[in-house]
């Protein structure tokens, strides 16, 4: 008796390690397929903005950080976003929740233009 | 046009055209120092080292007053450290001048920041100046975070609109303008119609012999539209000046001397008393260009007009703060 129940406990303990196995494996598999960590950066470096056009996923947060010795604004053309004054190596962050194009500027140097793009 | 010696040229302004030959000497002397002086319809031009020729008199003028630009109080980076120091150097400069200035335009960045003790620190300091009034328009570095409410509070009495204002000082109509606010994505520098529209009936009764003088941060002329040099709407301005026999544009920005003539406007660019910025094109962008300490104080500065009712006589004059 004591036998068939440990038999049947080694038993439970392999279909246990395996059904574990099975959902670490999909939890992995379906983890992998995200597009992208939920962040991502923008330099600001000799009067541009690095990269130009940012692709990103829905939810993502994008960090703008100013190289320059000359302040900066990030500013969405369509008022969706605006920054303070970023001095050099201030930063600020967005969090895009909707799909679509944000194309943005420097309003204190209106020559410079980006977009974000978000799927 | 009749060139008599290498140094000295005169420019008929009779007809419209642009001398160019003279045009561009005048441009090579942007810089290291130059003098234009308006008489009569005649332009003429003379390098800092023919100045002697003048006897001083250009120099004595009806009104003479100076003008300093970006100041970029705050600024700390290593193209100037000590933009409280350079300021100050300007100021002694003005005070060293041989005709004492009636006063002071500042064209604007008088701040890096916005920030109230920047702010502060500029008015402080152009108290040692020996001309007492000081008229600014703002430079962008003014209207940071607050679309220029704490500017206008500080500077902008009895200014209309986002800060443009007029006055008359013997004769001669004086026009701040604001260029720095609403700028829109991949454009330069705005007036806006609203300023235009003022601009217009502030000059439509003046008599046509009235000498103007126009002053504003971003060069009203095409500098180098890539870094954002120049105004968008500057063409519209300009336009209501054209039955003025004289007309100087007076900016600042491009931390640079920079001069060009056009029919009956004379284009002049200050430098900054802060820090250098590259010639158009030159480097990467228009950031702060670091220079060896000791050529600093030779690429700033402050300029030095001086206006002569009755001869139309007006004249440019720079000068380094070392």
């Amino acid at each position: 008796m004591i036998r068939k129940c440990l038999r049947i406990a080694g038993l439970a303990a392999v279909i246990v390690a395996a059904v574990l196995l099975l959902i670490a494996a999909l939890y992995v598999s379906a983890h992998a397929q995200q597009p992208a960590p939920a962040s991502a950066e923008v330099k600001v470096d000799n009067f541009s903005f690095g990269p130009g056009t940012l692709t990103v996923a829905a939810g993502t947060t994008v960090t703008w950080t100013n190289r320059d010795d000359i302040p900066h604004t990030v500013v969405s053309t369509d008022g969706v976003f605006k920054s303070k004054v970023l001095d050099t190596d201030d930063k600020f962050s967005f969090t895009f929740t909707r799909a679509g194009t944000y194309p943005y500027f420097c309003s204190i140097h209106p020559k410079m233009t980006g977009k974000v793009v978000v799927q | 046009m009749v060139e008599n010696t290498k140094d000295e040229l005169l420019h008929d302004h009779n007809h419209d055209g642009i001398d160019r030959r003279g045009f561009l000497k005048c441009m090579a002397w942007a810089g290291t120092g130059a003098l234009c002086v308006m008489q009569g319809g005649v332009l003429k031009s003379y390098s800092l080292s023919q100045m002697s020729r003048l006897d001083g008199k250009p120099a004595m003028g009806e009104l003479s007053f100076v003008q300093i630009s970006d100041s970029h109080m705050g600024f700390n980076k290593a193209a100037n450290p000590d933009v409280v120091g350079t300021l100050k150097a300007a100021v002694d400069k003005i005070n060293g001048l041989a005709t004492t200035p009636e006063f002071m335009l500042h064209t604007g960045d008088i701040s890096h920041l916005s920030k109230p003790e920047e702010f502060d620190t500029v008015d402080q300091i152009l108290k040692g100046a020996t001309p007492r009034d000081v008229f600014f328009v703002p430079g962008e570095h003014d209207m940071l975070n607050d679309d220029g409410k704490q500017y206008l509070e500080r500077y902008g009495k009895g200014a209309k609109g986002a800060g443009w204002y007029s006055f008359d000082t013997k004769g001669v109509r004086f026009i701040g303008l604001v260029n720095v606010l609403n700028l829109k994505a991949g454009g330069l520098g705005t007036l806006g119609l609203e300023q235009l529209q003022w601009m217009k009936n502030d000059v439509k009764h003046l008599k046509h012999s009235t000498p103007i003088v126009v002053f504003a941060h971003i060069p009203l002329w095409s500098v180098y539209p890539d870094w954002g040099w120049g105004t968008d709407d500057s063409g519209q301005a300009l336009a209501y000046l054209k039955k003025f026999g004289s007309v100087t544009v007076l900016n600042g920005h491009i931390h640079q001397t920079m001069q060009k003539v056009e029919g009956n406007v004379t284009f002049h660019t200050a430098a900054s008393t802060a820090f250098p910025q590259p010639q158009p094109g030159k480097a990467d962008s228009p950031g702060p260009m670091k220079v060896p300490a000791e050529q600093l104080k030779s690429l700033l500065g402050i300029t030095h007009v001086d206006c002569v009712r009755g001869q139309h006589a007006l004249a440019v004059v720079d000068s380094t703060l070392g």
